[in-house]
């Protein structure tokens, strides 16, 4: 009874019969690779596309001085085209800062909420009704800032203009607080329930435990829900396009408009001769997004990393 | 109720691709969307008048549609602004000559909140608005006081740098010159009314057809002692409107054959009155009922 080695292999493999099941295994086994890695390859698509496009601008035409240090973006100057971003970094800054101070405050307050208090119905019907805040598109975010908080700004502040940095910073602000919210209650639920007990049977009261011992030892997933909140924030288009203004400023208060970054590709790219001068630059800003959007959701990941590995 | 023109035209386009050999023409119309809505009604109209010939109008803007003529890929291209001389260049090279051809024109209202007393304006006023290094920011330096506007601090509206109507308020009213920063740049005409409309402080420009109830136009002087001029449909077909730029159709050489008809068409009194229909004076007075 001894089998040459290859006739050994020969009958394992026809053991593995290749009828219909097999087929089909086989075909979706396939079909799920392809899935897996196409987020891979549309992410390396995206920037090969967007580098591709704004790089040529970037080698030879590109002033880095003028690019990062001048507020003035006039790419269709008749007299001298210049390509400016510092007044649309420092909008698209102060918004972000907005809205932050809007966002944060209420989502770590709703996470806190839900995480420690809710109990049972009111914690699913909250998480029901925070993750509906989310589908709601952004051009109507935009509209909401542009037809009802613009008028109602002007109202109560008694300032010229309500399409501003307040305004956009507080849409800015809803749109990012669900997200903050659904990632710091992961980071609150993360916590193990033997810290709380522990801190209990010292006799801490329930608000002693959530200060004490919960806040600190989630401040990591803390950190990066704000940090995801602020990619959110500074990468929003639509929304900031309505409710700005779309005026080239530094701002010096909330009640400036101001323009932001994405919102200037959003309204010009358009009707942008392909491949001019103008077309380029605006692909430079997309590369100027892409690297501080992948900057700060590395850094959020790198974050949420170093809380597993604890 | 915009879709079923298009949907005919795509239908009547299919059929025609289909029935090569067949009679029906074909006739390739693109560019300024200024001119989209105009254009599209000149075109269902036509359909009326000649069944046979089929128009497929689509928009993208002025440069769009002049880019696509040196392409040699439209018959007709709509334009809100004069071809520039480097297309005309380009145009030698790829042995194409474009004929122009006024077929309205578009008067540029400059619009105010509707609470605003100010009734007329001057260009010079406006270029020290609007222009870079201007130094008019305050109604009160117009002389007048805007109720409900605080401060009275004049908040300028104008559009994204790469619309036709940017350009031409830029080369009508600031002679070239760059504009100030800080304007809030709408996308879109119909944008800047609405905006003037909820902003007593505010002040704008864009197309007469969207004058609404919530703003109002100011009458313009040419020079600091002309006579202000109401904009109209009037004053903008015998030119003393001074912010009116006409409306173009570009084609290849001298238009022949069903082009030749189609644009004979639209020059004459039935064209003509539906281009005032949609907003626009026409290239020359015509009476409509």
């Amino acid at each position: 009874m001894s089998i040459p080695l290859e006739k050994a292999s020969t009958l394992v493999a026809a053991g593995d019969v290749r009828n219909r099941d097999w087929y089909i295994d086989k075909l979706f086994h396939s079909f799920m690779f392809i899935c897996g890695i196409s987020a891979v390859i549309f992410v390396l698509g995206i920037f090969v596309f967007v580098f591709k496009e704004g790089s040529g601008f970037i080698i030879h035409q590109l002033d880095w001085a003028e690019f990062f240090l001048s507020p003035k973006w006039r790419p269709t100057s008749a007299i001298q085209a210049s390509y400016g971003t510092l007044a649309m970094v420092a909008g698209t800054a102060a918004v972000t800062l907005i809205s932050m101070a809007v966002a944060l405050p209420f989502s770590f307050g709703a996470a806190i909420f839900i995480a420690e208090f809710a109990r049972g119905k009111t914690r699913e019907w909250l998480k029901v009704v925070i993750e509906l805040l989310a589908a709601i598109p952004s051009v109507v975010w935009g509209f909401i800032g542009l037809m009802i908080m613009n008028p109602l700004i002007i109202d109560i502040f008694d300032v010229p203009i309500g399409l501003n940095v307040l305004n956009s910073g507080i849409i800015l602000g809803l749109m990012a607080a669900p997200i903050i919210t659904s990632i710091a209650e992961d980071a609150f639920k993360a916590v193990p329930d033997t810290y709380r007990e522990a801190a209990e049977a010292l006799g801490a009261t329930k608000w002693q435990v959530i200060y004490k011992v919960v806040l600190p030892a989630a401040k990591n997933g803390l950190l990066s829900a704000a940090l995801l909140g602020v990619g959110r924030a500074f990468g929003e288009t639509m929304a900031v396009l309505m409710a700005s203004g779309h005026a080239l400023t530094i701002p010096g208060s909330v009640f400036d408009s101001i323009r932001a970054l994405t919102a200037t590709i959003a309204a010009e790219l358009g009707e942008t001769p392909v491949g001019s001068d103008h077309y380029q630059a605006l692909f430079a800003i997309g590369i100027f997004l892409f690297s501080i959007t992948f900057i700060i959701n590395m850094t959020a990941d790198l974050i949420v990393r170093g809380i597993k590995n604890q | 109720m915009k879709m079923k023109p298009i949907a005919t035209i795509a239908a009547v386009s299919l059929l025609s691709l289909v029935s090569t050999g067949w009679s029906a023409s074909m006739i390739q119309n693109k560019g300024s969307d200024t001119l989209v809505n105009v254009a599209q009604a000149l075109a269902e109209e036509y359909q009326k008048v000649k069944p046979e010939v089929a128009i497929a109008v689509t928009g993208g803007g002025s440069g769009t549609g002049i880019a696509a003529l040196l392409n040699g890929t439209v018959d007709i291209a709509n334009s809100s602004r004069q071809i520039e001389q480097k297309e005309v260049k380009l145009a030698e090279k790829n042995n194409i000559h474009p004929k122009e051809l006024t077929i309205g024109f578009d008067a540029l209202g400059v619009f105010v909140h509707k609470s605003n007393p100010l009734k007329e304006i001057s260009l010079a006023q406006l270029a020290r608005m609007y222009g870079d290094g201007g130094d008019v920011n305050n109604w009160k330096q117009l002389g007048v006081e805007v109720p409900g506007c605080k401060g009275q601090k004049i908040i300028l509206i104008s559009r994204q740098n790469n619309s036709g109507t940017y350009e031409y308020f830029r080369e009508a009213v600031l002679h070239k010159k760059d504009f100030i920063m800080g304007t809030r740049d709408m996308h879109g005409s119909k944008d800047v009314v609405d905006l003037v409309g909820k902003t007593p402080c505010a002040i704008g420009y864009s197309g007469m057809a969207y004058a609404d109830e919530t703003t109002k136009m100011l009458a313009i002087k040419k020079e600091d002692s002309s006579a202000a001029v109401v904009p109209s449909m009037e004053t903008a077909v015998d030119k003393t409107y001074p912010i009116a730029r006409p409306l173009f159709m570009y084609t290849n050489g001298e238009p022949t054959g069903e082009i030749k008809a189609y644009l004979d068409w639209i020059m004459a009194k039935d064209g003509q009155c539906l281009v005032s229909k949609k907003g626009y004076a026409p290239a020359k007075p015509v009476p409509c009922k």
